[in-house]
């Protein structure tokens, strides 16, 4: 049953066999209500938007002009006429910050959960076909992880290495792995005892084979269901240590770190905060519709936090 | 049953341990603390009289061994930057964090299991439907971002409430909303969820058949049977996000508890108190999910063979 319902999920993700992916996607938009083809849409643009920042931004986001201080958006009294929304306390046009927080942080939180990704696969997948002491280390090191709320790892990581932006790859690279290595070692203890495995294995296929031909594809679905899960929560992590300042440092801002440090601003220029809001509320909406939809579609047991 | 508690309290053991250590070593990886704490620019006696007066100049087992030992003092050790035990120090935390947290769940409760069994009653209609939106942008709205928005629409522009502190019951509205809004959109699905599962059971059936009223089935006979499950949620989950999202909402809002204080200790690297806080919210949390096995293996036999 497990093998099949995951590669039924394989395929309407447009994993599947060659030639199949396109025709999954389209499967997959048709069946989709409005809701979701909106969000499908608006991260499509976000992306597109994040890749093309270097080309679209208006404004050297680091570039001030002390001139033009807490400028408001246009249509506002004392906006000038470059800056759409605005400008921040060091006239820094706020739309460019944006775009390049934007930029960052989806870009960091794609970094971040393919290590998450590498990391908790590999260990899950150690765990499962070694066994033995490689199991118990493995599962007691997620017990652990479990224990401790992941904030309070994150604190004590850049208490302890200080706050960069390496700092930050690792500790968002960190979370999420324990997920990875609990689900892919159950599915692996599952898929042990199946026949395919069990005739590869008696025709003489090495166990490090059987891991990466056999059994890597047969957890596929799972993973990619995890990945979406995990980035979701990885860009709300990144904004999170952004915005308490453990995270980047001045002057390259995330959009966590833009509302963060306008909130000192927010009395006499709300702007600086709400874009960057806005654009966070934007992202976080879009990746939990689709991870959402993603997770009914495969209908694999995550195991809530 | 005997062997199966045993068990469970001897890894209980080890991991506390195995955390215990990690905490201490990671803390001494980032090279001399003092570095941090004076800055540049003072000289190399200064330096070295400070290194004595915190302790670092020790080497790192003695160093290891006495911070075991601060655990059996009841100080577990001085802040580096307040020169105050630690325990005295989260003691004055404990208060307002205690009464936030406590404001923010009985506000969960009180809102998600309404909304819940409404969520499952009406899930055709259009009020599931909004239940289930409202419980989803729950969840996707950061906490860090609400309490801004609500610092921005209630305190400046509307000029309402009280942003900083905790000085009357005025200045737990906001704080509660946010920290409360992730926590009633998980509470409000898991609620619709067991209700759903209870509203299919054939007793409802039965209580419908004996002629009951549909209110007095759904909330006597659906709720009740239901809220078993939710309780044991509220004690795991609830409170392991909700000290989560303490660090977050408590900076924000300068609340005096100990979610404001580990951010701090975080930025001024005071380690002792870190540290503490770190393996006092984990163990924490272990203790809970050893009772809460011992206590499943007790009403549930079969949960004593599978062991993990």
């Amino acid at each position: 049953m497990a093998d099949l319902a995951s590669h039924g999920g394989i395929r309407s993700l447009g994993l599947g066999a060659a030639g199949r992916p396109l025709r999954g996607l389209a499967d997959l938009w048709v069946e989709a209500d409005w809701i979701r083809r909106l969000a499908a849409v608006a991260g499509l643009l976000l992306v597109a938007v994040a890749i093309a920042t270097p080309i679209i931004a208006p404004f050297d986001p680091a570039g001030q002009s002390l001139l033009a201080r807490l400028r408001p958006p246009i249509g506002f009294e004392r906006a000038v006429p470059d800056h759409l929304l605005g400008t921040d306390e060091l006239g820094r046009d706020v739309l460019s910050r944006c775009l390049h927080g934007l930029r960052l942080t989806l870009g960091l939180a794609l970094f971040g959960s393919c290590i998450g990704l590498v990391l908790g696969t590999a260990l899950g997948m150690l765990a499962g076909t070694l066994g033995r002491w490689c199991d118990t280390l493995v599962m007691g090191l997620v017990d652990i992880q479990i224990a401790v709320p992941f904030t309070l790892i994150a604190l004590l990581l850049v208490a302890v290495f200080g706050s960069s932006l390496d700092v930050l790859v690792v500790v968002l690279g960190v979370y999420g792995w324990e997920q990875y290595a609990r689900i892919i070692r159950a599915e692996v203890l599952k898929l042990r005892e199946m026949p395919f495995i069990e005739s590869a294995r008696a025709s003489g296929a090495s166990g490090l084979r059987i891991a990466v031909k056999h059994i890597l594809p047969n957890v596929a679905s799972p993973l990619v269901v995890m990945f979406t899960l995990a980035f979701s929560n990885i860009v709300l992590l990144e904004s999170t240590l952004s915005f308490l300042g453990l995270g980047v440092q001045p002057p390259i801002a995330t959009l966590g770190s833009m509302v963060g440090t306008g909130r000192d601003y927010m009395p006499s220029a709300p702007w600086i905060v709400a874009a960057p809001a806005v654009c966070i509320l934007l992202v976080t909406f879009v990746v939990q519709m689709l991870g959402d939809w993603l997770r009914d579609k495969t209908d694999v047991r995550l195991e809530e936090r | 049953m005997a062997e199966f508690v045993l068990s469970r309290l001897i890894r209980m053991t080890i991991t506390i341990f195995v955390i215990v250590t990690a905490v201490f070593f990671a803390t001494r990886l980032s090279g001399n603390a003092i570095d941090f704490i004076i800055g540049e620019g003072i000289t190399q006696e200064d330096r070295r009289i400070l290194t004595v007066y915190y302790g670092l100049d020790a080497s790192v087992w003695e160093q290891y061994w006495r911070y075991l030992g601060s655990f059996l003092d009841g100080q577990f050790g001085l802040s580096f930057h307040e020169r105050r035990p630690v325990s005295a120090i989260f003691a004055e935390r404990l208060g307002p964090t205690a009464r936030l947290l406590a404001c923010s769940i009985l506000f969960t409760v009180a809102v998600s299991l309404p909304l819940g069994i409404l969520g499952a009653v009406y899930r055709k209609s259009w009020i599931g439907s909004a239940v289930m939106a409202f419980a989803f942008l729950g969840y996707a709205i950061p906490n860090f971002v609400l309490a801004t928005l609500l610092i921005l629409v209630f305190a400046y522009t509307l000029n309402l409430l009280p942003v900083v502190g905790d000085a009357t019951p005025w200045h737990f509205v906001m704080p509660t909303l946010a920290l409360s809004l992730y926590l009633v959109a998980g509470l409000t699905r898991f609620t619709r969820n067991a209700m759903l599962d209870v509203l299919n059971q054939d007793y409802m059936r039965t209580a419908r058949a004996k002629g009951l009223p549909e209110r007095r089935v759904i909330l006597k006979h659906g709720a009740k049977n239901a809220s078993i499950t939710v309780l044991s949620v509220i004690g795991l989950q609830v409170a392991g996000l909700a000290a989560a999202g303490n660090v977050v909402v408590e900076s924000v809002f300068s609340w005096p508890g100990v979610g404001d204080l580990l951010v701090r200790a975080a930025i001024l690297r005071d380690y002792p108190v870190l540290q503490f806080g770190v393996l006092a919210v984990s163990i924490a949390v272990i203790l809970v999910n050893t009772t809460v096995d011992i206590a499943y293996a007790y009403a549930d036999p079969r949960m004593r063979l599978r062991g993990r």
